[in-house]
């Protein structure tokens, strides 16, 4: 009837040793088994947009309608337009982030319970859903990043070796907090529903705690720079990270100055001579601080998800 | 021969929550009520299984007996003692598969063969054995959701029994099945224990745990009750009289014993 498996096994066995059948091995464990990995991105992509016709398309119509609304609402009934050069990029790569960052994180949080079928059933490393929700939002983000670049270029982007860092810095700061907070929520989420809610809510101030419909300089040069409200602003890792990804795509597309060039223009053509107050001081500085303290925040998560994840099958 | 399963002192504390939202909580705090209340599904058990030992676990029904499994595989933790394992484990506990009722068998048993440490290249190889011991039909690309319940056991019953481990549990999985799928089943098993894996077996039927089984764990509200040999453990259990007929899925599965008897 069938045919027998391979007799190697059970000689092997000996070297094997005896060990807690619940593992609880954490994000490493998860690399380690990258074609499973693999498999759990391709099922949550292709779980998404089960039954929908656009189905891809999706992730972009959100983005682009909020877009558009900014852009007119914004731009040209508050008149940015004019005191902003090129607003419609600093204000898309501002999307981009934070779009990367709410996806990350809210279908982070609903990543284990929308698996309860397997989690209930099967022992595998918890942390693979999660880390795949976050790999799907990455996978979704990268094409915005390409609009986003040709629209750059199209208004006179050049690339700068600083600005591709301040790029990679601050898509790293959202890549390794959105996986903390997916981690920490998604454990948290098969307790109590109400954790998906909360972040729904949360995801409500994200456009406005950050530099999107309005410039960093209009806060640096209103009366509110000298009071602590500057400095909780600042303390925000995605206002950070939003800030790196405008000095990546905005600030090198902004004109040269000359004798007809806006108040914000580059000094012979350098993205690096736009400072204080269109960007804040040292931002490299605090870019490196917010990537440490998301680290810390990773750690932290990893461990309230162990303590958790003993309890996911039987409350699911 | 080395230790295949041992469980040292495991405890596993369920909640039963009888009040779910705020207001139901405050209610019962104002009325000095028990908020919740634990007990203990599975109640300070120890056992050692060498490998390549064949045991059966029987019990009253919420004895404990798939919480116990469930401690085996990993799928949860134990709160306090420990069960250690030794090497790969598969199988089907509570009836039924870690299947996503979203994605087509196709890509469940892909997944599904992924999470128990199967590679791209082994599954592969053995795809079609796996479909062909299911025997699904036109089905294999339509969603598990879609499936009744004997097809989606049989589906997973089937990759667990390709994996090449080296514990294999089976938790009531005969209870679904038709007949001719049973007896396949029960050959397949027999194969499993002819080539020295560890098999842990939970079944309501004592003639196929006395076939299948040289030991027999029984749990009593979630404590060990009893734990040696197959017929002492069946009395035990007062299993033996004449329980025949009381359950058409024991007489039925004794008929496919007899019959695969008379095969032999
Ligand atoms: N997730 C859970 N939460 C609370 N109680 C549970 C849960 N799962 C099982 N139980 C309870 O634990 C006891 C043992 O269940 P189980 O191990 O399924 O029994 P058996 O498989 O022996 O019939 C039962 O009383 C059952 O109601
Ligand atoms: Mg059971």
């Amino acid at each position: 009837m069938t045919t027998h498996l391979e007799p190697a096994r059970a000689v092997q066995l000996e070297d094997v040793p005896l060990r807690p059948s619940f593992s609880g091995g954490g994000l490493l464990d998860v690399f380690r088994r990258h074609y499973l990995l693999k498999l759990i991105v391709q099922k949550e992509i292709q779980a998404r947009y089960q039954g929908s016709l656009l189905g891809l398309m999706w992730s972009y119509v959100q983005p682009l309608v909020r877009f558009c609304m900014y852009f007119f609402v914004i731009g040209l009934v508050l008149g940015l337009h004019k005191s902003v050069p090129n607003f419609a990029i600093h204000m898309f790569s501002a999307i981009v982030g934070v779009h990367f960052f709410t996806e990350t994180f809210s279908s982070g949080t609903r990543s284990i319970v929308r698996n309860k079928a397997i989690v209930r059933k099967m022992a595998m490393p918890r942390e693979m859903f999660p880390v795949a929700s976050v790999i799907v939002s990455a996978i979704h983000t990268f094409p915005q990043l390409l609009i986003l670049l040709v629209g750059a270029i199209a208004v006179g982007w050049q690339p700068d070796l600083q600005g591709i860092y301040a790029g990679v810095l601050g898509l790293a700061i959202i890549t390794v907090l959105g996986t903390a907070l997916a981690l920490l929520f998604a454990s948290m989420n098969v307790f109590f529903k109400d954790f998906q809610n909360i972040v729904s809510t949360l995801m409500i101030f994200t456009h406005w705690v950050v530099p999107m419909i309005y410039p960093f300089s209009k806060l640096a040069t209103s009366g509110i720079r000298t009071t602590v409200f500057f400095g909780i602003y600042l303390a925000n890792p995605l206002t950070i990270s939003v800030l790196l990804l405008q000095r990546a795509f905005w600030v090198p597309s902004l004109p040269t100055c000359g004798r007809h060039a806006p108040k914000i223009c580059l000094q012979g053509g350098d993205p690096s001579t736009i400072g204080f107050p269109h960007l804040p001081h040292h931002l490299f500085l605090l870019g490196w601080v917010m990537l440490a303290a998301s680290f810390v925040v990773l750690v932290l998560c990893q461990v309230a998800f162990s303590r958790l994840e003993g309890r996911f099958a039987e409350r699911l | 021969m080395a230790a295949s399963i041992v469980a040292d002192h495991a405890t596993k504390k369920f909640t039963m929550r009888y009040h779910r939202t705020i207001k139901q909580i405050t209610i019962a705090a104002m009325r000095r009520q028990q908020i919740s209340d634990t007990f203990d599904a599975v109640k300070d058990v120890s056992f050692t299984i060498e490998q390549g030992e064949s045991v059966g676990l029987m019990g009253l029904n919420g004895s404990g007996k798939s919480t116990l499994l469930k401690l085996i595989s990993g799928v949860m933790k134990p709160d306090s003692g420990q069960v250690l394992t030794r090497g790969r484990i598969a199988g089907l506990i509570a009836t039924g598969a870690g299947f996503h009722p979203q994605l087509t068998g196709r890509d469940n048993v892909f997944l599904n063969a992924a999470i128990l440490g199967m590679s791209e290249a082994e599954t592969r190889r053995k795809f079609d054995q796996i479909v062909e011991f299911a025997d699904i039909g036109r089905f294999l690309d339509t969603p598990v959701g879609h499936y009744s319940s004997g097809m989606f056991s049989r589906l997973g019953f089937a990759v667990a029994v390709h994996t090449d481990c080296d514990i294999f549990l089976v938790d009531e999985v005969l209870a679904v099945g038709d007949r001719p799928f049973k007896r396949k089943c029960v050959a397949r098993m027999d194969e499993i224990r002819a080539e020295g894996r560890t098999m842990f077996y939970v079944s309501h039927a004592p003639a196929s745990v006395r076939k299948m089984c040289d030991r027999v764990l029984i749990l009593e509200k979630g404590a060990l009750g009893y734990d040696g040999p197959v017929d002492e453990g069946i009395r035990y259990l007062g299993y033996d009289d004449d329980g025949d007929d009381v359950n058409s899925e024991e007489s039925e599965e004794s008929e496919v014993d007899e019959e695969l008897g008379a095969d032999v």
